[in-house]
């Protein structure tokens, strides 16, 4: 598997770290309630066709990514750096 | 034996090796299966579960039988195809499977037993009692089944593995190979060209046939010279592509002719834009009786050993085919001066190409020869025929070899007019297919095929190819089935496995009529060689027994690798310090020259304990070094602490929101405890932060938890607060940092700074900057002790004097360097905790430090801190214990019960997680968790240590230990 890092370009699998779901992005409210906490911290798809995943390209430049897959054909089509320019 | 004027390497140097102790001779260049049929050797092996004597059936790496032991002791290296394995100066291959010797094997009883050994037999017959099934039935199924064994001992060989990237990846170089990497190479692309055989050429060196107007060797090898001349091009010899990955990826084993320092094995990882498989098509055997004697060979492999090797496998050899291709076998047979009996062909219309006998409509149906084959029996129109020969050359057809192409989930297609499975287009994203591995199947094809599929590809990719195509033999290939054959006697199918035409009727039989579970049932198609000879006829022999046709009953998954593939390729730079490499602080030398034991901290290592004269046990050297901290002052080195250097203006909030306490509170040149959780609000890691200046703090964290920490804040500052503009670096490598611990601290450090410090300057969590000799430093005051303590770092270049320094005052001061037994005491002693403690599964409720989890915020963990089950009293909250007996000790790991109540899970009231003996306070002292503990205080709890067998009565007690009001510590 190979993942195009923005910054570095393509590389290995091998040098990325993976986290999961990219619906850890949108971390809920501190006064949200249980439930959407409870589906933040806890309650993933398990789809068949194009999801968003997080890695983390800890063996280079360190940037975390959000790489959408497809999980039948395993074609990665977009891989792009959770941080917008915000600065 | 030799032929005289045959072979390429014909005029090579004489190499002497051995086999099962017997030398020979052989010729440079050969294999070692070319130099035993040069010396007559045709027995080589015996077979997996019958024993049965067993020859070279192949010229390839799709060889069943002739596996042998290569090496000794722990470089023993099994089940080395013979067919494969280059042929060098002292070789010594050893049979397998065989006792006491090849030739007179004990085991061979069980070919006699045979009809009660047939597919599935263990399934049914070792059924009862289940307490056999490990202690009895298997040691002996295992002692009387196998191929070669390993040694058991750790393998001393080197390995290496290796990436390349490359435009075009052309597996294997045959005929079309050849031409696809000349085309796309002279086009431009970056080509790698990989083949599994020591001489590039594939079938090309096998044949007699000849491409524009050279004998097709010499034409590939002037092609070889050409492509070795081109800088874009890297041809791999020696290298079988194992596998087809995403993205292009490819494994590939590469057998480097290695002697010295060179590795055994190099494991490739190839990542290509697109690839051609040219990997050429395997000739499957047919199932007639007794087809498995020593003698009984592949027609292309017989031509294999004659052309290329100059080995003729027999003096008299007859050839048996349903195919024009075999009687290729007979014409070269005969211009070489070999005698041929008979061609034998199945089909009635077959057309001689040469002066030989033809029986047309012919079957083999017995042959004869305990060791090796001295007759066939053969049934035509005519009658029942006997036939003395001692080499049977078989070609029941070739099967396009589809195997990477399946490695993706992929199927083949079945292509009526071929008789075989042919690749399946687009079942590995970029790549093609070229040659007979496409079902072309002569020579003139294969090399159209190639010049034309790299064309495509190297457009595809930008360049502008040509294809000059030479001509070549372009005779068509007709083929008419022939799957089995009747008569008497065992009709085999996989070699290796010892699977016949009845097991697979019987699976049929026994409704196992899946391709998949017939292989399971039968072990059909498994092994070394993964049945790549014998796959596609036994599945037409399903397909026959459940009357379906081949098509519907399609082919087993080929999954990678290809070849077998050694663990310790893949693995290559993973063994030992690879596998986990040695991280040493800056005092491990001074440490291990005093003699201190060093134990394993993650990939750190750190001291155990310094022992002193006349100790003898760890204990009394722990003791006295606790002593030196309650009394004078310890030395301690804490640089495997994780340090993050943390930078910006919002670097305060930025710790606000991964510490769940507050540090925009925390003034300049002042260090706060802080806590860390995670977002499920379990406790991750803990430690301290120094506030440096204004936009600048220095965080430690535990040495285990440096990497996840790291790793977390990353996550945190890019995914979470982008808003916050805040820089963070690991410093954990470029600071030497050192604790100061005791009474005596202040003392000594003064002793050493360039500018002495006071109550005043230094009070009880201050830091800042110092300077020691000139070298500028920090310096915080910490403890992790309890007593009055230090911090000092300096950067890593000066930690081995600095130690040095620090020990030789603290021992002018009667104390010194002390280990982690010690600094475990004394944290236990204070109810500090570490990861025995924060452990994954507590909060911050659980350690009693939910108050800190502050409220006027937000912070990672916070919302799910408070949730309900989390705050629950009848959590496992920490306590200390300690025994009502003083003389009675503690073990780590042991659970709690109530006193009298059974010890049993159903009753665990909680766990222990450290225990030491103090010797400050004279008895042991536990740290752990107990349900609804901090309202227990005072109350007895039974410790039961069911592993070590430890029953020890203790009184939960308030987990700070020593010196509750931490006056020591402010000095």
């Amino acid at each position: 598997m190979r993942l195009t890092c923005p910054i570095c370009g393509e590389r290995d699998r091998r040098e990325f770290y993976y986290k999961g779901d990219a619906i850890e992005l949108d971390r809920p409210n501190q006064d949200a309630g249980l439930a959407a906490w409870d589906d933040y911290l806890h309650n993933r798809d398990n789809s068949a066709g194009e999801i968003r995943d997080l890695w983390h390209h800890a063996a280079g430049c360190g940037a975390w990514l959000i790489v959408t897959r497809n999980t039948l054909t395993h074609a990665v089509s977009r891989c792009e750096l959770v941080e917008k320019d915000t600065r | 034996m030799r032929v005289s004027g045959k072979g390429q390497n014909q005029n090579a140097a004489p190499v002497s090796f051995t086999f099962d102790g017997q030398s020979y001779v052989g010729r440079q260049g050969d294999t070692l299966a070319a130099a035993l049929l040069a010396n007559d050797v045709r027995l080589v092996g015996r077979s997996f579960k019958y024993h049965r004597p067993r020859g070279i059936l192949t010229a390839g790496s799709e060889e069943p039988n002739a596996l042998v032991t290569m090496g000794d002791g722990a470089s023993q290296d099994p089940n080395i195809r013979a067919t494969t394995l280059e042929l060098y100066d002292g070789l010594a291959a050893r049979s397998q499977n065989a006792w006491p010797s090849l030739k007179f094997d004990v085991m061979a009883i069980n070919d006699m037993m045979s009809p009660f050994l047939s597919a599935g037999f263990y399934y049914k017959t070792f059924m009862w009692p289940k307490s056999f099934w490990e202690a009895v039935y298997e040691p002996i199924i295992r002692r009387a089944a196998g191929l070669g064994a390993l040694s058991g001992k750790a393998n001393e060989d080197i390995y290496e593995k290796a990436f390349a990237h490359c435009d075009v990846l052309v597996i294997g170089a045959g005929p079309a190979g050849i031409m696809a990497a000349l085309t796309a190479a002279k086009a431009g692309a970056d080509v790698i060209l990989a083949d599994e055989d020591s001489v590039m050429g594939g079938r090309l060196n096998a044949e007699t046939y000849n491409v524009g107007g050279h004998v097709g060797a010499d034409w590939a090898a002037a092609q070889i010279e050409q492509l070795k001349a081109l800088k874009n091009v890297r041809l791999m010899p020696r290298t079988t592509v194992t596998g087809a990955y995403d993205d292009g990826t490819f494994g590939a084993l590469e057998r480097v002719a290695g002697s010295g320092d060179a590795p055994l094995e190099c494991f490739w990882r190839i990542v290509a834009k697109r690839s051609i498989l040219c990997a050429g098509a395997l000739e499957r055997p047919i199932a007639f009786p007794n087809n498995d004697r020593p003698g009984i060979m592949m027609a292309s492999a017989v031509r294999a050993y004659l052309n290329r090797w100059g080995v003729a496998p027999g003096a008299t050899v007859t050839v048996f085919a349903n195919n024009d291709d075999a009687h290729q076998t007979a014409v070269d047979l005969i211009d070489a001066g070999v005698n041929v009996a008979a061609v034998v062909d199945s089909r009635e219309a077959a057309k001689p190409r040469g002066e030989y006998r033809l029986i047309n409509g012919g079957l083999v149906t017995g042959t004869k020869g305990r060791h090796g084959l001295n007759q066939i029996t053969v049934t035509h129109a005519g009658g029942i025929e006997e036939i003395e020969t001692d080499c049977l050359a078989m070609s029941g057809g070739w099967n396009p070899t589809v195997h990477l192409t399946c490695h993706m989930n992929g199927r083949p297609t079945w292509n009526d007019d071929l008789q075989s499975f042919v690749p399946t287009d687009g079942t590995i994203p970029g790549m093609s297919v070229a040659g007979a591995a496409a079902g072309h199947m002569s020579n003139a094809a294969c090399l159209k095929s190639g010049a034309q599929t790299a064309c495509v590809v190297a457009t595809d990719l930008g360049f502008s190819p040509n294809a000059d195509v030479p001509s070549a033999e372009d005779t068509p290939y007709q083929i008419e089935p022939l799957w089995q054959v009747d008569g008497k006697g065992r009709k085999w199918l996989d070699f290796q496995n010892d699977v016949h035409v009845k097991d697979i009727k019987l699976a049929a039989q026994e409704n196992f009529r899946s391709v998949e579970h017939m292989k399971r049932y039968t072990t059909q198609g498994m092994a070394t060689d993964q049945g790549k000879s014998s796959n596609v006829s036994a599945l037409a022999v399903l397909a026959d027994a459940t009357g379906r046709g081949i098509p519907e009953t399609g082919t087993t998954t080929f999954r990678p690798p290809y070849v077998p593939v050694s663990i310790g390729a893949m693995g290559a730079g993973s063994q030992g310090n690879g596998f986990a490499p040695q991280r040493l602080t800056t005092s491990h030398h001074a440490s291990v020259d005093r003699g201190a034991p060093m134990i394993e901290a993650g990939l750190w290592y750190r001291p155990s304990y310094f022992p002193k004269q006349g100790e003898t046990t760890w204990l009394q050297s722990c003791n006295r070094e606790v002593d030196y901290v309650r009394n004078t002052v310890g030395i301690c080195d804490v640089s495997t602490l994780g340090k993050i250097d943390i930078q910006g203006p919002d670097a305060a909030a930025f710790l606000d929101f991964v510490y769940c306490n507050t540090f925009s509170s925390l003034k300049e040149n002042r260090v706060r405890y802080g806590l860390m959780l995670r977002e499920d609000g379990h406790v991750m890691d803990d430690g301290t932060t120094a506030r440096l200046g204004p936009n600048h703090f220095v965080m430690t964290t535990t040495t285990a938890a440096a990497g996840q920490v790291m790793t977390h804040l990353e996550w945190v500052s890019q995914a979470l607060r982008p808003d916050l503009n805040v820089r963070f670096a690991s410093v954990t490598e470029q600071w030497a940092q050192f604790a100061v611990a005791g009474p005596k601290s202040r003392e000594l450090l003064n002793s050493m700074l360039d500018d002495p410090i006071d109550e005043e300057s230094w009070p009880f969590m201050a830091c800042g900057e110092i300077s020691i000799s000139g070298v500028s430093g920090r310096l915080f005051r910490i403890s992790f002790s309890g007593e009055h303590a230090y911090e000092v770092a300096l950067p890593a270049r000066f930690g081995a004097s600095l130690f040095r320094q620090l020990v030789a005052q603290a021992e002018a001061l009667g104390g010194g360097a002390y280990g982690m037994e010690a600094l475990n005491v004394l944290r236990i002693e204070k109810g500090f905790i570490t990861h025995a403690e924060i452990h994954g599964r507590v909060t911050a409720f659980d350690i009693g430090f939910d108050r800190m989890v502050s409220q006027k915020k937000d912070c990672i963990g916070n919302a799910a801190s408070r949730r309900p089950g989390l705050l629950d009293i009848q959590r496992e909250q920490m306590i200390g214990l300690k025994p009502v007996d003083p003389n009675e000790s503690l073990t780590a790991g042991a659970h709690l019960f109530v006193e009298g109540a059974d010890a049993v899970a159903a009753n665990d009231q909680g766990y222990v997680t450290s225990v030491c003996h103090s010797p400050t306070l004279g008895h042991a002292l536990g740290l752990g968790f107990l349900k609804d503990g901090p309202n227990r205080m005072g109350e007895h709890v039974m410790l039961v240590d069911h592993v070590r067998d430890v029953r020890t009565l203790c009184e939960v007690c308030h987990p700070v230990f020593f010196d509750p009001d931490g006056g020591r510590a402010r000095g």
